[in-house]
């Protein structure tokens, strides 16, 4: 089978085009994931803190923390990995401070997004970029 | 239920009345993600502890819940407040069905 130089040229479109879709496939997961929190409500910017690595030589435990004083719940979400949810800290009447640490997968280089529910219903987001070295899903 | 599976818990042994103290609290779980493969190419299916929660005196201090992005043995950090004596009592719940607790007590002075 010969190739023209037209073939060769539409062959290649189509190929950035499939591999771009799983792109958007994460995003569209990420705004689903983002709005089952809140409710569709604009989140701002502001009062909510986020401490993680900006390298993480393996990604399959980086440690974060998240802060919001005032919260009721905070969200974390990795932008980037095949389900974006990591998990929800809700903070009980004996909780010492609206502030957690844990440790996450991460798939590879990606943006983590936190965003917090404050006792007045609104929402504020922060988010942080990781440079990932070694992917942390085993694929 | 997962085999191995064991919580650790720091916890002051003891505090002043309405004093912020930190804890720490780790479970050795392999927190199968779902997305993994075996060696003949089929998904490993999904096995992780789905929620965590501390207590004190019955009443909540933190309830978190897990996705497929938590490590492996998943540790948490956080912080409470101890008006009065008492347990502190953690509680993870396993996909699986199992549930594994601990529980801490501390005196308030």
């Amino acid at each position: 089978m010969n190739f023209t130089r037209r073939d060769s040229l539409i062959l290649g479109a189509s190929a950035a085009a499939v591999a771009l879709l799983p792109l958007q496939a994460f995003a569209s997961g990420n705004n689903e994931a983002i709005a089952a929190f809140t409710g569709g409500a604009a989140t701002s910017e502001g009062g909510i803190d986020l401490t993680a690595p900006e390298i993480a030589e393996n990604g399959n435990t980086v440690p974060v923390a998240v802060s919001a004083p005032g919260a009721v719940s905070i969200i974390l979400l990795a932008a980037g990995n095949p389900t974006p949810g990591v998990c929800t800290f809700n903070f009980g009447p004996l909780s010492g401070s609206q502030s957690a640490s844990t440790r996450i997968r991460l798939a590879g280089t990606q943006e983590v997004i936190a965003i917090a529910k404050m006792a007045d219903g609104s929402f504020v987001q922060t988010s942080r970029i990781v440079k990932v070295t070694i992917g942390g899903c085993g694929g | 239920m997962a085999s191995g599976v064991k919580p650790r818990v720091k916890v002051p042994k003891t505090a002043s009345v309405g004093d912020v103290i930190l804890i720490k609290t780790l479970i050795s779980h392999k927190m199968e993600s779902g997305q993994r493969k075996d060696s003949d190419g089929n998904k490993i299916p999904q096995s992780i502890i789905n929620t965590f929660s501390c207590d004190f005196n019955g009443q909540n201090v933190i309830n978190v819940e897990l996705h497929g992005a938590i490590s492996t043995n998943p540790y948490f950090q956080f912080e409470a407040t101890v008006p009065e004596s008492g347990d502190f009592s953690f509680t993870w719940n396993d996909d699986d069905g199992s549930v594994y607790t601990e529980s801490k007590s501390i005196s308030v002075g």
